[in-house]
């Protein structure tokens, strides 16, 4: 990792960035080299070498922030952005040596085959199997696209304080979707996966190993049981949501509440709320960046602090919220390892990595039975959130009609609409059947970062649903 | 990308990535297509809140795609950097991944039609060389009128931003473009509060100088949105006329446009690809895609493959027109492109898309639309467009917030549900569009318009 930059360079750049009197400075340096993909139309499109580094220098004095990047890592180039970057957080002068700890390196996943050694042939060949087993789920399935994705990122992050820290991130990932096309017009189906590890997530054997083909068929199965479907219900309702696929739900209905940068702007219908009881005495939730191979996770965050497991609801009562750098010497407090970004590019700003809500003690089978008539949300979409109202909005993307404790009728696509603190209180029943989700990408001001997500079945009393009707 | 050759000035100026991008495309071998797209740009973002910088970002960055084609495969890589080394391994790598596509006997760059390029003013020295300083002063400021805007009004930030941006292509099939651009943009979140709950709002204004930017009407509409919003409640579902407000409007139109979208048309992924020529909509309504219109906050010289761009009719008296398209959509359409090519940068190969739509303007602004309404619904607000809009199988569906219309007036404001319908027969329930079309920092304009007959989902 010392070759990314030598620590040497590093010290001399941070204090370089301190020279107008500022109070912190921080380099963030990546290397990513990536490969895709695409598939579509029954063509392998194109495959795509990227190749993305650079660092980001970020200078802090009092509550001003100056950030600048470059691409070019020779001492000329971080010497210009580290100016630049002071220059924009203060206008004074001063003079600080700045000598770096240790490298702190740890591991959280272990990766056994480096996707940059597998052939790019086999990752051309992993969509071909892809396509056929979409195409051959039905003859209504008329179009399939289908991506693969992996990358490996070597990050280096010091500050002013002393910290060095590095990391080295690979991730493989597929979507698919598939298109049906029937009387009603066309519908869509849509699969993922995801994960910090190599390419054995390819491989029989592996724990990782997922079964592209049968996520193949899974997409095209979606999109083949909407050409029946009938527009969704509009009105409040009783919504049973399956195991693994909404944990978006608690990701927006209070997990973007949960940042402390809304949190101290009094931009969250969360704030002064901890030790209160915030959502039912059963909701336990857990932001865990440290879940080996999983999509949030990372063994350092972006500003060099390890990643950790913290709990931010307890049995309904509010915790804790989560924490970056900036926000938590505020608040004269330790971070929570929730300091990300985008890339070398971004600002860091708290976000979240894989958000959970642990097991309860309902047989799922139970839950559905118990509700008389709702809706069963079987994969959920994306969502967003206006954190300072609560109000939020996520897809369904497969839904049932659950008449007289059965599921019955698949239902069209819409969204769902509730209010954070309200659909918090209204969980009434918690399965025991916990799973996480697919791989997300979490947006918040213009950046991108991936998230992981999961919880068990569980209803919510009265959610809206958006169809059309009556 | 934007602008052009042609004066001997833009060429001198040009010619630094036109000589990178000139360069690998001599590197071509005997039956290979080369594009080599090279740009460089960079942003400043300013963020005040409470009257103190928060932060202040400025970002450059350069690099390079290149996309080989030979025997009807295609290869392509990138890179973040213009360093000479770095490049000659990105076409190695763009060569090497030739070996992995499928054959497609459409595959090829665009190739020069003729179309000449409508010389616009896109660049700006005034905003090249607009102070630092003024910047940090023109978030303040427009903090600080939000402020004064309403005393309930409190700031989640208030922000100056601008980009500019060069980048030129040039590829085998002699397309040879560089251009550049600038533009400005202010925004401001509020907050506000009543005692018992907080509703939220936002004001901007774009411009291609930082003289043109209406910091007045940011802040005003700022300061409205949030407060006229206190005291909403959960209306019951129902059916019933909604006016979109204009922004509202624009991101309605972008979804519309991804249905209109050449390549979804030949993959067989629109809702519309067998209707041209059909009534799609009511006989008033035109909807153009017009890069050259400098009004368009997204307006340009050429799309992404170096073709100019130019003014299409996408929907003319009602009837669907045309798709848009680029150069590969087109040869599999048996057409020619529209010059609708899309590039998200350097990093990827250009799609198709609509690059700066307007709806045509109709006669009356919102007050006296909204004068002629007996119960219907103002939508200032909807969220969830990319989980509940599904463009291939039309269903449309998105959580709003707004104000209900009664007798012709702004009655109660309502939040907390959703309006839905689908996306074709939301064109053929249009009843209006309004007269007052606002230029916003996307790939549409705004403008009011009324579509009747949307279900609300509330209690």
């Amino acid at each position: 990792m010392t070759d990314l930059i030598d620590s040497e360079l590093v010290e001399r750049t941070l204090a370089a960035a301190l020279r107008t009197g500022a109070d912190f400075a921080e380099i963030y340096a990546e290397d990513k080299r990536s490969t895709s993909v695409s598939l579509d139309d029954g063509r392998v499109e194109q495959v795509t070498s990227g190749r993305d580094r650079g660092a980001g220098i970020r200078v802090i004095k009092g509550d001003t922030t100056g950030f600048a990047h470059t691409s070019d890592l020779s001492a000329g180039g971080l010497a210009a952005a580290a100016s630049a970057a002071a220059a924009a957080a203060s206008q004074g002068t001063g003079t600080r040596t700045v000598a770096l700890g240790p490298t702190q390196q740890r591991t959280v996943n272990d990766v056994a085959t480096p996707p940059e050694t597998v052939p790019k042939a086999a990752k051309v060949e992993l969509l071909g199997r892809i396509d056929d087993a979409a195409r051959s789920a039905g003859s209504a399935i008329v179009q399939v696209s289908a991506g693969y994705g992996d990358s490996r990122k070597r990050v280096l992050v010091a500050n002013s304080d002393g910290l060095i820290a590095t990391d080295d991130v690979v991730r493989v990932m597929v979507r698919i979707s598939a298109v049906a096309s029937g009387d009603t017009g066309m519908q869509t189906g849509f699969e993922s996966m995801g994960h910090t590890v190599g390419w054995e997530a390819f491989e029989a054997g592996s724990k990782w190993h997922v079964d592209v083909e049968e996520l193949a068929r899974e997409a095209a199965r979606q999109a083949l049981v909407k050409l029946v479907a009938r527009p969704a219900p509009s009105g409040a309702m009783p919504v049973v949501i399956r195991n693994g696929t909404g944990g978006v739900l608690f990701h927006e209905a209070c997990g973007h509440g949960l940042e402390a940068d809304h949190i101290q702007k009094g931009a969250s219908v969360y704030a002064g709320k901890v030790g209160e009881l915030v959502a039912s005495p059963l909701v336990t939730l857990v932001d865990d960046g440290t879940m080996a191979g999983e999509w949030g996770t990372l063994a350092i965050d972006d500003e060099g602090h390890p990643t950790q497991r913290n709990v931010l609801i307890e049995n309904g009562v509010l915790t804790d919220y989560m924490w970056d750098y900036l926000r938590s010497r505020k608040e004269g407090r330790a971070p929570s390892g929730n300091g990300r970004r985008q890339s070398y590019m971004h600002l860091p700003m708290v976000r979240m990595t894989n958000t959970f809500v642990l097991d309860g003690t309902d047989d799922p089978d139970d839950i559905v039975a118990a509700t008389d008539h709702g809706v069963y949300v079987s994969h959920l979409g994306g969502g967003s959130v206006n954190t300072a109202t609560g109000d939020f909005v996520f897809g369904m993307r497969e839904a049932y009609l659950i008449e007289n404790g059965e599921i019955t009728e698949p239902l069209r696509e819409g969204n769902l609409i509730g209010n954070g603190p309200q659909v918090l209180r209204d969980i009434d029943l918690l399965g025991n059947d916990f799973a996480m989700g697919n791989p997300g990408t979490c947006g918040k001001d213009g950046q991108g970062v991936p998230v992981g997500d999961g919880q068990p079945t569980l209803r919510v009393k009265s959610l809206t649903i958006g169809g059309t009707a009556g | 990308m934007t602008g052009t050759t042609g004066t001997p000035s833009t060429t001198a100026l040009g010619s630094e990535l036109l000589d990178i991008a000139d360069r690998v495309v001599a590197q071509a071998r005997p039956g290979e297509q080369v594009e080599a797209f090279v740009a460089r740009g960079g942003d400043t973002s300013v963020r005040v809140y409470q009257g103190e910088v928060e932060h202040f970002v400025s970002a450059r960055s350069e690099g390079i795609g290149i996309r080989v084609i030979r025997d009807g495969r295609t290869g392509f890589a990138y890179a973040g950097t213009l360093d000479e080394e770095a490049i000659g391994e990105v076409l190695a790598e763009a060569r090497d991944n030739v070996e992995f596509g499928t054959v497609d006997e459409w595959a090829g760059l665009a190739e020069p039609d003729g179309v000449p390029v409508t010389d616009q003013q896109l660049w700006n020295d005034e905003l090249a060389e607009f102070p630092t300083e003024r910047k940090i002063d023109l978030a303040m400021e427009l903090e600080r009128l939000t402020l004064a805007a309403d005393g309930r009004v409190r700031i989640d930030d208030s922000n100056y931003a601008d980009a500019y941006g060069e980048a030129a292509v040039a590829t085998t099939t002699g397309i040879r473009q560089w251009g550049r651009e600038n533009g400005c943009y202010v925004t401001v979140g509020t907050l506000a509060d009543d005692g018992s709950e907080t509703q939220t709002g936002y004001g901007f204004s774009v411009g291609r100088t930082a003289t043109a930017l209406d910091l007045e009407r940011a802040a005003r509409d700022a300061a409205d949105r949030a407060t006229r919003l206190l005291g909403a409640t959960k209306p019951s579902s129902r059916r019933t006329t909604v006016v979109l407000d204009p922004l509202v409007t624009a991101q309605f139109l972008s979804v519309i446009s991804s249905t209109l979208n050449g390549e979804a048309v030949v993959k067989g992924r629109s809702l519309f690809k067998d209707r041209l020529g059909d009534e799609i909509a009511p006989a008033f309504v035109h909807l153009v895609d017009d890069p050259t219109n400098p009004l368009a906050y997204t307006a340009t010289d050429v799309d992404g493959e170096g073709l100019a761009a130019r003014r299409n009719v996408l929907i003319g008296d009602g009837v669907l027109q045309q798709f848009t398209h680029n150069s590969y959509s087109a040869r599999r359409s048996n057409t020619l492109s529209t010059g609708n090519a899309i590039r998200g940068g350097f990093a990827g190969t250009p799609g198709v898309g609509a690059l700066a739509l307007q709806l045509q303007p109709g006669a009356r602004l919102q007050a006296e639309i909204i004068a002629g309404i007996d119960d219907g619904l103002l939508v200032q607000d909807v969220t969830g467009i990319h989980s509940g809009v599904n463009p291939i199988s039309g269903d449309f569906s998105t959580g709003a917030a707004g104000l209900m219309i009664r007798g012709g007036a702004l009655a109660e404001p309502v939040r907390e549900f959703t309006i839905a319908s689908t996306l074709q027969r939301m064109l053929l329930d249009i009843v209006e569009v309004g007269a007052d079309v606002d230029w916003l920092p996307m790939r549409a304009a705004g403008v009011s318009l009324v579509i009747g007959d949307v279900t609300m989902s509330g209690v």
